[in-house]
């Protein structure tokens, strides 16, 4: 009998009391914000921020104790990150509907709908994680929740159902009483389909096919899947005018095929398949036309002055010089002069009065995020939870690449809401439950193995 | 998996990289350029955040001042008095200002350096930032009386009135105005539209006349030519006698230089003091020939013509004009050729002459108070130029009392004081009709102040021929009342 020392096993530590201190301090950043916006606008504190400390503090502190319970091995940095992107985000739209301005951007901004709407984040988030213990359970919705995700997406077509706003076909509900933008659901749906078909898939779409010059070819029936999506994107573009959600889907699928196949032919296949779709629908849609050369050509005064032009785009980018490198303060801008301030261009807002500073602290803080996905990731030990994990991550960088590279005009302008700021329900609810489900994977990556026993000297050995 | 998970990482990296690098580019870089886009109305809103200073007349009366509002401009510019004061305190428009409201621009709206420390106290405090106030050596009285007396004439017009001793400028109206509210306003379109008209109206009511633009001056102009003839020569004086005959045979021409009306000018050898006070124009026209061109613009230029001038607002150069030949020379002698003069020049003459030969600086602004009214700055009278000797003032003082005593501006005389003054008026063109010109001070023997008048020859309304003595001398005389009362 010797006694041989078990290699110890890495236990990651829980961590849970500095996620708490991180959380309470995400919650004082946005009292302060509020405190800030109150005194430089009215000069006193809001009125109603004891009521919104205490309701976004409890919020947190019982999505604290959800986690804690139901995900204790969970990654610690997440919730805090998303709840300080979540407070700036409410207290911007506060801070706009503060402005004696008549204009909609001023007008249209409501605080407490979008607190509301927080809550009921929160709310899903923690039944999401109670819930769905095992995130491969999804792995056996893999076609429901392909199936789930196109019903979601063609649901505004649907007469009476669907309703067209701003232009764009991609409300569901009733006029003046609620609406929902299927879609934001529709993502999470549909990557949970990408990531169970791909890991179904993976091998046949990875091996099969030939070599031409230097890339693998994938066999003609193989691109079916990748047409499909292809179709289906571009189905949202032209029936829902829907330029965001198009590219955010096509271009998180590509992702998601080469990261499971590891073949690089997929990522340019997609790329000379979008160049085509983008090619065809500028030449087809004025609206999409018009993008790109505001996007080209935003200072022009005639695109600038044209119906659709760069306009709003310039007030976007006028706003953040005049914010500049510490920004002008909350409250002591004029974010309400953007068009969609509360909404597609909330972070131009930002910037205004936070100036490059805060908006380089958003950027930091939804790159850590994400960053905790791809780690969550490279940690989970089935594919699925691999593959999912990454998409979700990949969904929501690409998502902030677009609508933050948009209205900072590094690529042409696709409207999509800045996750966890803009006003909108739909965008917040689905994105908590992308929070949700990585929180989840997070939990099972970092949780220990079951631990063998290995210490033979504590086995009693019979002897008859 | 996990090499492509990496890979994924990467390309992620990379998109937060590109956002903030375009980020830094935005806000770093291009910051100011976009700040400081036309388009961009931030620039508009903040105009209207500051709490501009006031502009007073006097010390008492409040001219322009800015007042809080509920709404989108915190503070909207007003102007009490409007039209009187137009052409002194200018607008404030949305993107533009003009007059005292562009020259002491910093002072009112506070970004001077002057009141870096109040700023610094406001910004402090939470209070918007205050400018400072300006003070006008305007003098309420005179202004009015300028304006109503000018408007009585129906005739476009300019008065500009000088306190002689400091230079501190009295009285500045020029006929037609305008309302700086309309052009004071926020909504740009209207502003602008209402200024499109204004600029387009032909007889320019935004065109200051005392100094922005220059008008011969005809016989006024005899003064500059009596003051050269004696400057030439310390022993002549009023009563020296000089030729006169009724009419000039101009060298090398074949025109002649008559006098008004083709008379005669007393028995052909007269004393200056007779010439001024009937206003003859051949022994001028011969004092002229005699002295030259150079000398001539030489005795101007002593009255401080030619030299960069601002009241603030700069000062339209007044000439004697090119050199020509003897005959232009005799022409100009008396006003009636290339020599052009702002009203503001032609009241510097009078108070040159009236403050005993020394013209001093003319300014508009009194003093500036910061917000708490203490005291930022006050005007320091300086010396502008040196224009005659004071025994040569005291001549021309002497004859120019003769002229509204006996002369032709008898019109201008006051009970109980001495007026010195000196009418012209100058035909601007054959078959128009002349500008009517007077120059004044008084008390002759202390000068409290000296004015010129200038009422133009298109009529505002209606009205025959305007004269020096007819016209402008009353209007003159009004404005000198309202002083010494």
């Amino acid at each position: 009998m010797s006694e041989v020392a078990a290699a110890p096993v890495p236990m990651p530590a829980k961590r849970r009391m500095a996620q708490l201190v991180m959380l309470a301090f995400a919650v004082v950043i946005t009292m302060g914000a509020y405190a800030n916006v109150g005194l430089a606008m009215d000069g006193a504190i809001p009125s109603g921020m004891l009521t919104y400390g205490l309701s976004l503090g409890g919020l947190m502190l019982a999505a604290y104790l959800v986690l804690a319970k139901f995900a204790p091995w969970a990654d610690p940095l997440i919730l805090p990150l998303v709840t300080l992107v979540n407070g700036l985000g409410l207290v911007m739209i506060f801070r706009l509907s503060e402005t004696d301005s008549t204009l909609p951007s001023a007008t249209l901004a409501s605080p407490n709908t979008q607190l509301l709407w927080t809550l009921i984040g929160i709310v899903l988030f923690s039944v999401t994680l109670i819930f769905l213990r095992d995130q491969r359970a999804l792995q056996r919705l893999t076609y429901t929740a392909g199936a789930l995700g196109l019903l979601l997406l063609v649901s505004p077509l649907i007469p009476f159902l669907g309703q067209e706003i701003n232009g764009a076909r991609i409300w569901i509900g009733i006029e003046g009483v609620a609406q929902l933008q299927p879609a934001e659901f529709a993502k999470l749906a549909l990557v949970v389909f990408f990531a169970g078909y791909l890991v179904a898939k993976r091998d046949v779409l990875a091996l099969a096919g030939r070599r031409l010059l230097f890339i693998d070819l994938p066999r003609a029936r193989d691109l079916g899947p990748v047409l499909i999506t292809w179709g289906v994107s571009l189905g949202i573009l032209v029936l829902q005018k829907d330029l965001g959600s198009s590219l955010l889907l096509f271009g998180t699928f590509i992702a998601m095929l080469y990261i499971a196949t590891q073949r690089i032919s997929w990522v340019i296949i997609g790329i000379l398949l979008f160049l085509g779709g983008a090619i065809m629908a500028g030449l087809l849609f004025d609206h999409v036309q018009m993008r790109w050369r505001a996007f080209n050509d935003p200072g022009n005064p005639e695109i600038y002055n044209a119906i659709g032009g760069s306009e709003q785009l310039m007030q976007g980018l006028f706003a953040m010089g005049s914010g500049g490198i510490l920004g002008s303060g909350l409250g002591q801008g004029h974010p309400e002069l953007i068009p969609l301030a509360f909404s597609d261009f909330i972070f131009p807002a930002t910037g205004e009065e936070l100036g490059l500073t805060g908006l380089m602290a958003i950027l930091v803080i939804y790159a850590l995020i994400v960053q905790r996905g791809l780690r969550t990731s490279l940690a989970a030990r089935d594919p699925f939870t691999k593959l999912l994990s990454v998409g979700l991550s990949f969904l929501l960088a690409w998502q902030i690449f677009i609508i933050v590279g948009g209205v900072t005009n590094l690529i042409p302008l696709t409207g999509l809401v800045t996750p966890f700021m803009s006003q909108g329900g739909s965008a917040l609810l689905s994105n908590w439950i992308l929070i949700a489900l990585l929180v989840r994977m997070s939990d099972a990556a970092r949780r220990p193995p079951p631990q063998a026993i290995q210490n033979e000297g504590m086995t009693q050995v019979f002897q008859r | 998996m996990n090499r492509t998970i990496k890979r994924a990482a990467v390309a992620c990296l990379a998109m937060f990289g590109l956002l903030m690098i375009n980020v830094n580019v935005l806000q770093g870089v291009r910051a100011q350029s976009l700040s400081d886009d036309a388009r961009n109305t931030r620039n508009f809103y903040e105009r209207y955040a500051v709490q501009r200073g006031r502009i007073t007349a006097g010390g008492k009366v409040i001219v322009a001042q800015s007042k809080e509002t509920k709404g989108d401009f915190r503070f909207l510019r007003e102007y009490p008095e409007g039209r009187l004061y137009a052409h002194v305190t200018g607008f404030f428009s949305p993107e533009s200002e003009s007059a005292i409201e562009r020259s002491e621009n910093d002072l009112l709206d506070g970004s001077s350096a002057d009141l870096l420390l109040q700023r610094g106290i406001d910004l402090f405090t939470g209070e918007p930032t205050r400018g400072a106030n300006v003070d006008l050596t305007i003098n309420p009285e005179a202004q009015k009386a300028a304006y109503d007396a000018l408007r009585e004439s129906g005739k476009r017009g300019a008065v500009v009135a000088i306190e002689p001793k400091t230079g501190g400028i009295l009285a500045m109206v020029s006929l037609p105005t305008y309302d700086p509210a309309e052009l004071s306003g926020t909504n740009k379109s209207e502003v602008f539209g209402r200024y499109d008209e204004l600029a387009k109206d032909k007889s320019q009511p935004l065109l200051n006349r005392t100094i922005e633009n220059t008008y011969p001056p005809g016989s006024t102009f005899k003064v500059v030519t009596a003051a050269a003839f004696l400057e030439d020569d310390s022993s002549r004086g009023a009563d020296t006698t000089v030729d006169a005959p009724q009419v000039l045979d101009l060298p090398n021409t074949t025109a002649d230089l008559p006098n008004y009306g083709g008379a005669a000018c007393g028995s052909g050898q007269v004393t200056l003091r007779f010439a001024l006070e009937r206003s003859c124009n051949t022994p001028f026209g011969k004092i002229g020939i005699d002295l030259g061109h150079e000398a001539m613009g030489e005795q101007l230029e002593k009255f401080g013509a030619g030299k960069p001038l601002a009241v603030p607002m700069s000062v339209a150069k007044s000439d004697f004009g090119p050199k020509e030949d003897a005959a232009a020379v005799a022409q100009a002698s008396i006003g009636q050729r290339s020599n052009q003069m702002t009203p503001l020049q032609m009241a510097m003459i009078a108070a040159g002459i009236a403050n005993e030969g020394v013209v001093m600086k003319p300014y508009l602004v009194n003093k500036i108070t910061d917000p708490n009214g203490d005291t930022i700055d006050e005007a320091d009278p300086e010396e502008f130029s040196e224009a005659v000797s004071s025994e040569t003032a005291g001549e021309l003082t002497d004859m120019m009392i003769s002229v509204v005593a006996n002369g032709t501006a008898n019109r201008a005389q006051i009970p109980g004081v001495q007026v010195a003054g000196k009418t012209g008026t100058a035909e601007t063109a054959q078959g128009q009709q002349p500008h009517a010109w007077f120059i004044s001070f008084a008390p002759a023997n202390d000068p409290k102040i000296a004015i010129a008048v200038m009422v133009e020859s298109g009529a505002v309304r209606g009205g025959g021929e305007a004269t020096g003595g007819g016209t402008a001398a009353p209007i003159a005389k009004a404005v000198m009342e309202a002083v010494l009362k």
